[in-house]
Formats: structure tokens, C-alpha cells, sequence
């Protein structure tokens, strides 16, 4: 691989998260009742120390789905899955890369 | 000034945890009027929404949402554990007394905490619903 295509695929690679982020934040303004907006909470900032409470957790999992037209299997109904923007990222992107 | 004297614990006294949870049921009405059947298909069993059905559904829900979340308090679930809402079940048995029935990794749980049912107690006024969950170890069962 050359280095162009590398540093090709890397500003693709973060342009892909740069989205997913805006979109996971918007799921959160809308749904997720935190006490401040969304879009100033660092992605390892605790959402349930934030004010999202277990019910609201599972409003931003229905829209995550409609947002990004995925469904979460059991196994990634945890608290770890929903606790900061960062892992909602994992396990969305999880969700959306097609099975090897 | 009398103290009350301190009695000590049996020796193998069994423990029985609690835990609690309130819920607001206009979050009920509200999730189900953005998501619909979505949202009752992945939080409630079917048995559930049967029993629930009628006049006071919303208020019924609400109970049977706190209810899972305080059977979860009970349970001491890790972060990183997977336990689905349907895994906890609430009926309501004959004499009207709801009771709480544990599936896959809910009920998995509890028998590896030694848990050997889980009851319960559910109530809704002012806009609230709140149910108490009592682990009983298969020791004081």
C-alpha cells in the first residue's frame, strides 16, 4: 500500500466517524434527556453520569437503529454499550461492517 | 440515655437484598408514541402486554418497567453483562399478586449468586410507578 492511499484511507476512515459521532449526538440531544447538550460531552464522558437513565437508554437504542438502519443483538444490550459516546461508536460501527 | 443493645448476626444468616426503582409514566406514553410496537416488542414479554391490557396499561407498564430495573439492582448486574428486559418477566398470578419469572442470563445470574426467586412489590400514584425487588437465597427459600 502507498503512503497516499494509506493517509487516503485514514481521512476516509475519520470522515466515516466524524458522521457517526454528529449522529450519535444528535440521537442524544433528542433522546437520551442528558442535563447538558450533547454536543459538548467528550466522547468518554459517562451518559448515565450525565442524567441517562436506564429508560432513556433504551429510547437512544430504538433510534440508533432507525438512525443508522442496524438492530442490537441481545449480547450488546449492556450498560457498557450505552455508557459514553465512544462505546456507542464501537458498537455501532460493529453493527454496520458487514460480517467477514 | 439507653443505648439499644446490638445483637449479633447468626453465623450463617442468609441475606436477602433489595432494591428499588420509580418510573414516570408519561415516559411510557411517550416512548410508545415514538416507537410503538418496537419499543413494547423489545422491553415487554408477551405475557406482559396481555396482562397489562386495558384501561390502566400505561400505569401497568410503568410498574412492570420498574420492576425489571429493580429485579437488575437485585441482581447486581456488571456493566460489561448482557440481561435483556425480557429476560425478567412480571405476571400477575391468580390471587393478583405479581411475581417475577427469570430467564436466560437474568436467571443465570441468579443461580450463580445463589438467588433462588425473586419477589416483588409494585405500586403507581401521581404520575409514578415504583416497584421493590427482594432476592431470596436459596437458603431462606
Amino acid at each position: 500500500m502507498s503512503a497516499d492511499t494509506a493517509t487516503d484511507e485514514r481521512k476516509s476512515e475519520e470522515g466515516i466517524r466524524d458522521v457517526t459521532d454528529e449522529r450519535i449526538r444528535a440521537v442524544l440531544s433528542a433522546h437520551a434527556k442528558l442535563r447538558e447538550p450533547a454536543d459538548g460531552l467528550a466522547e468518554a464522558g459517562d451518559l448515565y453520569a450525565a442524567g441517562m437513565t436506564s429508560h432513556a437508554s433504551v429510547n437512544v437504542m430504538l433510534a440508533l437503529e432507525d438512525a443508522f438502519d442496524i438492530e442490537f443483538p441481545d449480547a450488546l444490550l449492556t450498560k457498557h454499550t450505552f455508557c459514553t459516546i465512544a462505546t456507542i461508536r464501537d458498537a455501532v460501527t460493529g453493527l454496520l461492517e458487514p460480517a467477514a | 440515655m439507653s443505648r439499644t443493645p446490638q445483637r449479633a448476626a447468626p453465623r450463617h444468616a442468609p441475606s436477602i437484598r433489595i432494591g428499588c426503582d420509580v418510573h414516570p409514566i408519561s415516559e411510557i406514553a411517550a416512548s410508545i408514541e415514538l416507537f410503538g410496537e418496537r419499543y413494547l416488542s423489545r422491553v415487554f414479554t408477551t405475557v406482559e402486554r396481555e396482562q397489562t391490557a386495558g384501561p390502566m396499561s400505561l400505569e401497568r407498564l410503568a410498574g412492570r418497567f420498574a420492576a425489571k430495573e429493580a429485579v437488575l439492582k437485585v441482581l447486581q448486574v456488571p456493566s460489561m453483562a448482557s440481561v435483556p428486559w425480557k429476560s425478567i418477566e412480571v405476571r400477575t398470578g391468580g390471587n393478583g399478586v405479581p411475581y417475577v419469572v427469570l430467564s436466560g442470563s437474568a436467571q443465570e445470574m441468579a443461580e450463580r449468586q445463589g438467588i433462588s426467586r425473586v419477589d416483588i412489590s409494585l405500586s403507581h400514584d401521581g404520575g409514578v410507578a415504583m416497584a421493590v425487588a427482594a432476592a431470596i437465597p436459596a437458603s431462606a427459600a
